[in-house]
């Protein structure tokens, strides 16, 4: 119960008050800068720690699926070679082993055969992914603004006007007009200045106090989620 | 040591002023809870749905995926994404349904699968947990996406959960659950991602909706008494902004100086 409960919820409670104290504190009070560096740095040594075993539980996981011949099997193997190599290149131009000296580059300027993986293969992997994003915003915006209620045509009118607004197309639109060509800029400004702003402005606010009720919750000990146990009552 | 020198002048006004006011309402309002006073906290779409989401799994034996989000655990909406997926935890070892919880953060991933087992224990079922339930993919964004995207399209999940803190993987990991036919709810606080699943998920918690949702679910006095505790503040904060914006037209900026944090 010590080690499981008590002990933590003791640490979270220390552990949450000093940003809050902080806070308010100047660096000239004694030890206010100390403590907070320090559990800065904590946190940055344990999540180094949890990382190991993270890549511990993906080795696990990837070999039982060879051993066991599951379904997508040989996409483990290739995922295992693809740590092995680059944690080992890694590791080793960390540390300098050998010809490896140096994390990106070698003393003679040419690129480590770790950073030649990392340019060469995980950036354009990294790239590929995130473009795909253009995609899927184009096939959603197409969902949302299909035209089912009222709401849903404000938003496409808004969308709209908005996208038109953006693009030099829509300063041609009102071009015609002597100083029309700012209409549609003008008002695009004022729908993401004024009503989107709002709308998020209320969001945000909203959330800032569930996050602060939340984290009161979480530094009193009656949110226990985060430790594996129920709250308190 | 002078006064000016032990504390920071810009932020001992209005900041400590909502500290002290919104910690004292919040803990009045626990108290009351707890004396046994009825509390009316509304009706949120997306958590009622829930049970509704893993009992489909149920009927199409296909499993529950759970996304925690790329927070590590000094965010505050991965300790509320915990909160939540012990709910969901304890519902899909209920329903005897497969739970698949991937992970990004390594700080997150070592809480999930303590959370998950927990509530595998006390709901009875200890037999369904394994060491695959709650496992570790990678620190990278977008190999994280990869891998999930990839998920989704090959073991077809019933139902998403996509719960905590996410940034550009959003719309990719939601369109692709929307592709392969999954029930999802999602709930963020990050505004920017907000939209995307708004438009691609059943339901969305929305920001304070997915700070609130431990304490809902939870229905224990203590937890839905600090949102009680949360909304006064709101309103009062509503009265704040209104009284601002009138001392403001009327030329007096004393309030909007003393709300103000350098």
């Amino acid at each position: 119960m010590f080690w499981k409960l008590r002990l933590p919820l003791a640490l979270t409670f220390f552990v949450g008050l000093v940003p809050i104290v902080t806070f308010f504190l100047t660096e000239r009070v004694f030890g206010v800068s100390f403590v907070r560096d320090r559990v800065e740095q904590y946190m940055v040594i344990i999540a180094g720690f949890a990382l190991l075993l993270g890549v511990v539980n993906v080795v696990q996981g990837n070999v039982r699926k060879i051993e066991r011949r599951r379904p997508g099997w040989p996409f483990a193997i290739s995922l295992l070679t693809g740590l092995f190599v680059m944690g080992t290149f890694g590791l080793l131009s960390a540390f300098r082993v050998g010809p490896f000296q140096g994390i990106l580059s070698a003393p003679d300027g040419s690129d480590t055969p770790f950073y030649w993986m990392t340019r060469s293969l995980f950036n354009p992997l990294q790239a590929a992914m995130f473009s795909l994003l253009a995609f899927y915003i184009a096939s959603a915006a197409f969902r949302a603004f299909r035209v089912r209620n009222i709401e849903a045509s404000i938003l496409m009118v808004a969308a709209f006007v908005v996208m038109l607004g953006r693009t030099p197309l829509g300063e041609y639109v009102f071009g015609w007009i002597p100083g029309g060509h700012r209409w549609l800029p003008t008002f695009t400004e004022w729908i993401m200045a004024v009503p989107n702003t709002a709308a998020q402005r209320g969001i945000i606010i909203g959330a800032a106090l569930g996050a602060a009720a939340l984290s009161l919750r979480v530094i009193l000990g009656i949110e226990r989620s985060h430790l594996g146990v129920k709250g308190k009552s | 040591m002078t006064p000016d020198t032990w504390y920071d002048p810009s932020r001992v006004g209005a900041p400590l002023v909502l500290l002290l006011v919104f910690s004292a309402l919040v803990l009045f309002f626990i108290q009351r809870s707890r004396q046994g006073h009825a509390l009316f906290i509304r009706r949120i779409a997306g958590i009622t749905a829930m049970e509704e989401a893993v009992g489909r799994a149920t009927e199409l034996g296909r499993k529950v995926l759970y996304l925690p989000g790329g927070g590590t655990l000094d965010d505050i909406q991965t300790i509320a994404s915990l909160a939540v997926m012990r709910h969901v935890a304890s519902l899909t070892a209920q329903y005897s349904v497969e739970l698949d919880v991937p992970n990004k953060d390594p700080l997150t991933f070592a809480a999930a699968r303590e959370t998950v087992q927990e509530a595998y224990i006390q709901a009875g079922r200890p037999d369904l947990f394994n060491n695959e339930t709650v496992h570790y993919v990678t620190y990278d964004q977008f190999a994280y996406t990869a891998s999930i995207t990839g998920l989704m399209v090959r073991d077809k999940p019933a139902t998403n959960f996509l719960i905590g803190a996410f940034h550009a993987e959003s719309l990719l990991l939601a369109e692709t659950g929307q592709t392969v036919g999954a029930m999802q709810i999602a709930g963020t606080a990050e505004v920017t991602q907000l939209p995307f699943f708004a438009v691609v998920c059943d339901y969305t918690l929305m920001g304070e909706e997915l700070f609130a949702a431990g304490a809902y679910l939870s229905k224990e006095p203590a937890m839905l008494g600090s949102i009680k505790g949360q909304d006064i503040t709101k309103a009062g904060l509503i009265a704040f902004l209104i009284l601002g914006i009138l001392l403001e037209i009327f030329g007096i900026h004393w309030f909007r100086d003393f709300m103000t944090i350098s």
